[in-house]
């Protein structure tokens, strides 16, 4: 029997079916003066909640409202959420060089989060489908590697990929995919681990390869946990600074670093430096908002397992 | 036909790992190993390193003694454990005030996660204007009480904004574990304590925070590990300043490799950063990656 070189995390699942059985559990309470307790408490944990939210929002929001302003207004008076909403600062950022860091941003995000699925993937697969002579020291490099700090490869890739003139964006590509690499393994290997054997054996037995039984079998059973291992690593391409900072020059430069320059000496133009960090902070807001159950999966699987 | 799917047998896993492995290879562990070594070089920006630069430890020992790095370690020391003992202080009281099943919890934990998604260098800059002196929101809404705190040029004030950003980034991470943990413990024990008579807070001081303690443990761990290693949003926000101040860790590294040029110091000392962050690393792995799966 081999051993298992990983835990697995449980997808959000469990979770979902223990809140329904407390649900129940509370509806099934009897006491009709607790249950009236209950229901005045209740009325002041939503009440936390809405407050934590508010705190959790607000400070994105005034982004926003800032970013939509003119300069008078910013400068001017007090702080007001409402104004009259003017794109001119978006205008002034778009005007500038911010449309090609934006475009090395998608392109760098993108090939590092598609790089790192497959190559992840077929990694976990092989972790978690073979016995092989480096099983071990893979599984557990990997393992080790998951927290190296980018500020530490930042010298050292500055040294190594210079020469090489892989510095900018194929740089970035193969940083970012290096750096996400053990996260994606780790955290596809639990999925791959709730995919039965079975299937594999039956369609092996049909005479299908280890090849195409990867691709056209267990990818596409493994969608929940791709979704979730996609927005982690585009979040870091999208994100990231010190790489960024380091490896790309005027015209290799990414968004986050793009954001920083509009930082000078002479005074902020707070206007367009928020319109800029909007631009930014847009995409993974967005992916929030369409994959929140995958991302607290991604997020509560290194911590919370059954 | 068959020898050739033993062959595809024998060889596949080896297929599959290789493109993994292989830029895990260039791009960490070469990379950590080249860290290392230029430790021991005194070597400056854009030169590759000489036998004559050779300096072995003496980097290392004289980067320990500059002022100015171990002020950069007691400030990230102070950082490190004040945010982390906010948040999970913070993240487990409304875990337990919030832990029965709330209308709507899955939408508010959605903008609960919204705070750690976008760009760190954003949220440097949002909380750089919320602070600011003249044109931020938060001296605008205090004007009603007259006072107008010079947040980010006061050293110790501009600290209490770095923590506050923090906190407000990361407490939510801690609650949604906190709470995932909470919804994973066996309601048994909890109505038992229940009959037993135990008050509530009883029942969460020896039932709930017990059950919960690994869960904290990898929460407090994987904290400290970001809390380390970060440098954007101090980046953004005051680069360090006043003073000292806020000179986190890893944004001296970053500082003296790429601002003073000092590779060699630069390096020894990411490579300190590299021990601690392993070495926490390895406790975590101790306790959320036992090498064998549960009951196996």
């Amino acid at each position: 029997m081999h051993q298992p070189l990983f835990s697995q995390p449980r997808a959000s699942q469990p979770l979902v079916t223990q809140s329904r059985v407390s649900h129940v559990l509370a509806a099934a309470a009897p006491a009709a003066a607790e249950s009236g307790a209950d229901r005045g408490g209740q009325g002041l944990r939503f009440g936390v909640l809405v407050l934590l939210a508010a705190l959790s929002v607000l400070p994105i929001l005034v982004m926003l409202s800032t970013s939509l302003k003119t300069q008078r207004q910013i400068l001017g008076g007090d702080f007001s959420f409402f104004v009259m909403p003017t794109f001119d600062n978006y205008r002034g950022v778009l005007e500038g060089r911010f449309l090609g860091y934006l475009g090395n941003s998608v392109i760098v995000s993108i090939s590092a989060t598609l790089l790192t699925l497959i190559f992840g993937t077929m990694c976990a697969y092989a972790i978690s489908r073979f016995r092989f002579a480096g099983r071990s020291p893979i599984a557990i490099g990997t393992l080790l590697l998951r927290t190296v700090p980018p500020a530490v490869l930042a010298i050292p890739a500055y040294f190594i990929l210079t020469p090489l003139h892989l510095d900018g964006l194929t740089g970035l590509v193969i940083s970012y995919v290096a750096l996400n690499l053990p996260f994606t393994i780790w955290l596809l290997y639990g999925f791959i681990e709730q995919v039965p054997t079975e299937l594999e054996e039956a369609a092996t037995v049909d005479g299908c390869g280890p090849y195409r039984l990867f691709f056209t079998l267990i990818l596409p059973l493994l969608k929940p946990g791709l979704a979730a291992a996609a927005i982690f690593t585009f979040r870091i391409g999208w994100n990231e600074l010190v790489l960024a900072s380091i490896l790309t020059n005027r015209t290799s430069r990414t968004l986050p670093y793009g954001v920083y320059l509009f930082i000078t000496d002479v005074g902020i133009d707070w206007g367009q430096l928020m319109a800029a960090g909007m631009l930014v902070a847009l995409p993974p807001l967005i992916f929030t908002f369409i994959a929140a159950r995958q991302i607290i999966t991604g997020l509560t699987a290194g911590a919370v397992k059954g | 036909m068959l020898g050739r799917w033993g062959f595809d047998r024998r060889l596949a896993p080896y297929v599959f790992a290789a493109p993994a492995v292989l830029i895990m290879a260039v791009g960490l562990f070469y990379p950590v190993v080249e860290a290392v070594r230029l430790s021991l070089y005194e070597v400056r920006l854009g030169e590759p390193p000489t036998p004559q630069a050779f300096r072995g430890l003496s980097i290392l020992a004289e980067a320990l003694a500059d002022s100015s790095v171990r002020t950069s370690m007691a400030v990230t020391l102070q950082f490190s454990v004040l945010v982390v003992a906010v948040e999970m202080v913070l993240g487990v009281a409304l875990a337990l005030a919030l832990e029965k099943p709330l209308r709507g919890m899955r939408a508010f934990r959605t903008l609960f996660v919204l705070p750690m998604m976008i760009a760190p260098i954003c949220v440097g800059l949002i909380w750089r204007y919320m602070f600011d002196v003249n044109v931020g929101p938060i001296n605008s809404w205090l004007a009603m009480f007259h006072v107008k705190p010079a947040w980010l040029a006061d050293p110790s004030l501009a600290f209490f904004t770095l923590c506050v950003t923090d906190i407000w980034q990361f407490t939510p991470f801690v609650f949604i574990l906190a709470l995932a943990g909470l919804q994973g413990i066996d309601q048994s024990a909890v109505e038992a304590a229940k009959i037993d008579g135990a008050s509530v807070l009883q029942t969460i001081r020896y039932i709930k925070i017990p059950l919960l303690a690994p869960i904290l443990m990898i929460t407090i761990l994987m904290r400290l590990i970001d809390a380390l290693r970060g440098l954007e949003v101090v980046y953004a926000m005051t680069n360090g300043g006043p003073g000292l101040s806020t000179e986190l860790f890893s944004l001296h590294i970053y500082k003296s490799a790429f601002v003073t040029q000092r590779m060699g110091h630069s390096a020894a000392l990411s490579v300190c950063l590299l021990v601690v962050t392993t070495a926490l690393s390895a406790a975590l792995l101790m306790w959320s990656n036992p090498m064998r799966r549960k009951g196996g």
